[in-house]
C-alpha cells in the first residue's frame, strides 16, 4: 500500500491547521456562514437533516488495519459508534459536532487520511475496482494509476472551481466492478497489440437526473499520456462546461451538446502542449508508486483444512460460494464481508465491527481491507487455508452473511433518514426487502440480483444501474417509489427503464415480490438470472405483474 | 379550501444549530428550542416573515432558517404537515438516535 511521503504529511497538517483556524473564526463570528460554508464543504463537512455529516475519502477503497482502527476510534470518540460506507468508497459520520471536526481531521491525518475534495465542484475521491491487485482477471493493477490521479487532483488549483463535480473511476479488468461507464471519466487499463500498457478512456457517463453511459473518447491512450490527457480534458471542460444551469453543468452534458468528436478534437489539440509541460516527471513518479502496490508476500500452506471444511460444512460452503472470488494467486481468495445482514442498514459498520475487521485483515489478509461501491468490506488477500477460521470469526461478530450479489445485498443511499437532499427514505425499503426474502427463504433460488435504491433523483444509490432500481420521490405529500428494470453497471452498462407509476411505501415490497415471482415463473431455468430474463422477455410480463395485464398493455 | 392569496396556513420556524447541527424551533418567547412541542405556531404571515428575517440575522446560533407548514396536533402541540419535517423532529428510522433519543418522551 501507498504510505504518505513527508510532503503529503506536511501538506495535510497545514490543511488541517487552516481548517482549525477557519472553524475558530466561524465560532467567534469573524466568518459568516456564507463565508464559511464553502470552506467546510472543501473539507467534507456537510449540514444534513439532523446534524453535520463528515465525509471522509477512502481513495480507491483501500484501507490498512491501522486506518480502519482509527475510523473506529473516531466513531467512538466523536460520533455515535458507527460509520456509513458509501457508494463512492467514502465513509460518512452522521453526528459530528462542528468544534470537534478539526480534531477528527487531525486524527485522520495521523493515519494518512483526509476529507479533502469529498464535496464541491472539484475532482472528487478517485474510485477503483475493489478487487484491485487481487482479481484473477486483472490486466494491470489500477491502484498506482488511481493514486497518481489522487495526487495530481488534490488541491489542483486550476480545477478547484469546475462547472460541477468531477468523478474518475479506474478498473484494471475487463469485468467492470467499478461502474466506470457511469463516471465523468472512466479508465480501463489495457494493453495494445504489442503488450504496451495504456488506457481506454471513457467520458461523459453519469447517473443523477440525466443518466448517460460514458462514451469512449480514446480507445488506447499510451500510459505516458495519462496526466497530460486528463489535464487536457479538464481544461476543455473547465472552459466550456456550462455554468448557467447546474443541471446541465456535468461533462456528460458538454459531451452531449458539443458532440464527442468536437471534444476529441479539442482535447487532442491541447495534448502536445500538456505532454511537454509534464515532461515525463509524473511517469517516474508512477513507476515509484507501482513499487508501493506490489503483491503481498504470499504464504505457502496446505489447503487441506479448507477442502475438508468445504466438504463437511454446508453453511461454510454457502459462504464460500457467495462471498469469495477468484484471486490471481490460485491458493488465495478474495473475501467480501457483507455489511447487509438481513435488516441491517446497508453500508453501516459499528466501531466494534471495524476493529474486528482490522484484526482479521491483519491476521488473514496481509493487513489490507477494501471498501466496495456496493457498500461492503473486502479482505482482498486471504489464503484459502484461513477461510474456515475466518468464517467462524466473522460469524462470531455477525458479519458472515452469505448474500453477496443476491437480493438482500442491496445498495441504499442514506435517504431521508439522514440526507438533506432526499425526497424519501431508502434504508427502510432495503431493510424490508432483505428481511422479507430471507423469511421466504428464496434468496439462493433467485440467484444473482442487484437492487439499488436512491432516496432522490441524484442517484447516490445507483438506482439507474440496478437490475431492479428503486427511486424514492414524494408525491401528493407521501413517499412514492418508482421502479426501473434492466439497469446494469458493468461493462455491458445499461440504464434501467421506468415501468410505470410509483408505489407508496407500504406497496413497494409487495411490488418487488410480484416482480420476483414473475421472474421465477418465467425463467427458462435456474441458470437464467433476473437480468438475463428481463433482456429476453422485455418489460411487458413484469409490468403486468406490477400493474395488471391491461395497464401493462397500454404502457407497452 | 380557499385558494385565495390572503389565506395563510399556519407555520413554525425551524433551523439548525450552528454548533451541533441539531434541529431547532423558535418558541413563543422568541428563543430557540430543541423540542417541536415548544415551537410557536404562527397564524399570520407578517409575524412569521418578521421572525424569519430576524433569524437570518442570528448567524452565530442559527443556520438555514425556514418556515414550514404546521397544524395543531391532537396533543395540542404544533405538528408539521410534511413527512420530512416529521422525520427532522424525530430522528432517523433505522437507529434510535437524534431527537427521539435525546429528548424526554
Amino acid at each position: 500500500m501507498y504510505t504518505y511521503s513527508d510532503f503529503d504529511r506536511a501538506f495535510l497538517r497545514n490543511r488541517v491547521a487552516k481548517f482549525r483556524d477557519q472553524v475558530s473564526r466561524r465560532l467567534s463570528g469573524a466568518l459568516s456562514e456564507d463565508e464559511f460554508k464553502p470552506l467546510r464543504l472543501m473539507n467534507g463537512l456537510y449540514l444534513m437533516l439532523h446534524a453535520y455529516m463528515l465525509r471522509i475519502a477512502i481513495p480507491y477503497g483501500t484501507l490498512s488495519s491501522v486506518q480502519m482502527r482509527q475510523l473506529a476510534m473516531i466513531a467512538d470518540r466523536w460520533d455515535k459508534g458507527y460509520g456509513h460506507f458509501t457508494t463512492r468508497q467514502n465513509i460518512q459520520f452522521n453526528w459530528p459536532k462542528l468544534r470537534d471536526v478539526p480534531d477528527i481531521l487531525d486524527a485522520l491525518a495521523k493515519v494518512d487520511m483526509h476529507a479533502i475534495q469529498s464535496s464541491g465542484a472539484c475532482i472528487r475521491n478517485v474510485t477503483a475496482d475493489h478487487f484491485a491487485g487481487a482479481a484473477a482477471d486483472e490486466v494491470d493493477d489500477p491502484r498506482p494509476t488511481a493514486e497518481l490521479i489522487r495526487q495530481w487532483s488534490t488541491d489542483h488549483e486550476e480545477f478547484a472551481f469546475l462547472p460541477r463535480k468531477f468523478k474518475v473511476a479506474v478498473t484494471g479488468s475487463e469485468q467492470d466492478r467499478a461502474v466506470t461507464k457511469m463516471h465523468d471519466v472512466g479508465l480501463k487499463l489495457v494493453r495494445d497489440a504489442n503488450g504496451a500498457p495504456g488506457y481506454e478512456v471513457s467520458v461523459g457517463g453519469g447517473l443523477g437526473r440525466t443518466p448517460m453511459i460514458g462514451r469512449v473518447l480514446r480507445e488506447f491512450l499510451p500510459r505516458e499520456d495519462l496526466l497530460p490527457y486528463l489535464e487536457s480534458i479538464l481544461q476543455v471542460y473547465n472552459l466550456l462546461g456550462r455554468r448557467d444551469n447546474k443541471y446541465k453543468a456535468r461533462i456528460k452534458i458538454t459531451v452531449h451538446e458539443m458532440g464527442l468528436e468536437q471534444l476529441q478534437a479539442l482535447v487532442e489539440e491541447r495534448l502536445p502542449h500538456q505532454r511537454a509541460r509534464f515532461g515525463g516527471a509524473e511517469q517516474k513518479h508512477l513507476s515509484a508508486l507501482e513499487q508501493a502496490f506490489t503483491a503481498p508476500a504470499y504464504v505457502t500452506r496446505s489447503s487441506d483444512d479448507f477442502q475438508t471444511a468445504l466438504a463437511s460444512n454446508g453453511a461454510f460452503r454457502a459462504f464460500v460460494d457467495s462471498n469469495t472470488a477468484a484471486h490471481k494467486n490460485p491458493d488465495y481468495a478474495i473475501v467480501t464481508v457483507s455489511l447487509k445482514s438481513h435488516g441491517a442498514t446497508p453500508g453501516d459498520a459499528t466501531s466494534d465491527q471495524m476493529r474486528a475487521l482490522a484484526d482479521l485483515a491483519q491476521s488473514y489478509s496481509h493487513d489490507e481491507l477494501r471498501v466496495s461501491h456496493e457498500q461492503n468490506i473486502l479482505l482482498p488477500h486471504v489464503h484459502k487455508s484461513y477461510l474456515p477460521t475466518l468464517y467462524v470469526a466473522l460469524r462470531n461478530i455477525g458479519l458472515a452473511t452469505a448474500n453477496i450479489g443476491q437480493i438482500s445485498d442491496i445498495i441504499a443511499c442514506p435517504g431521508m433518514d439522514y440526507c438533506d437532499l432526499a425526497t424519501a427514505r431508502s434504508i427502510p425499503v432495503a431493510q424490508q426487502i432483505a428481511t422479507r426474502f430471507q423469511a421466504l427463504n428464496l434468496e439462493q433460488d433467485i440467484g444473482p440480483l442487484k437492487i439499488k435504491i436512491s432516496g432522490c433523483i441524484n442517484a447516490c444509490g445507483h438506482h439507474h444501474v440496478g437490475h431492479i432500481g428503486i427511486l424514492g420521490l414524494q408525491k401528493a405529500g407521501i413517499e412514492s417509489y418508482q421502479i426501473t428494470l434492466g439497469g446494469d453497471g458493468t461493462q455491458h452498462a445499461a440504464i434501467g427503464k421506468p415501468v410505470g407509476p410509483g408505489f407508496s411505501a407500504d406497496q413497494v415490497l409487495p411490488a418487488i415480490e410480484r416482480l420476483i415471482y414473475t421472474y421465477l415463473d418465467l425463467r427458462q431455468d435456474p441458470e437464467e438470472d433476473f437480468l438475463a430474463a428481463i433482456r429476453r422477455l422485455g418489460l411487458t410480463p413484469f409490468k403486468a405483474a406490477l400493474y395488471g395485464p391491461k395497464e401493462a398493455a397500454n404502457a407497452a | 379550501m380557499s385558494r385565495h392569496q390572503s389565506s395563510f396556513s399556519a407555520k413554525i420556524l425551524t433551523a439548525s444549530d450552528l454548533l451541533d447541527g441539531d434541529v431547532i424551533y423558535l418558541n413563543a418567547a422568541q428563543t430557540w428550542t430543541r423540542q417541536l412541542s415548544d415551537a410557536h405556531l404562527f397564524v399570520d404571515a407578517e409575524a412569521a416573515n418578521a421572525a424569519l428575517a430576524t433569524a437570518d440575522l442570528q448567524q452565530q446560533t442559527v443556520l438555514g432558517a425556514y418556515l414550514v407548514d404546521a397544524a395543531t396536533g391532537t396533543n395540542g402541540a404544533p405538528t408539521p404537515i410534511h413527512f420530512r419535517e416529521i422525520f427532522r423532529a424525530t430522528g432517523p428510522s433505522n437507529r434510535f438516535h437524534g431527537k427521539q433519543a435525546d429528548l424526554p418522551a
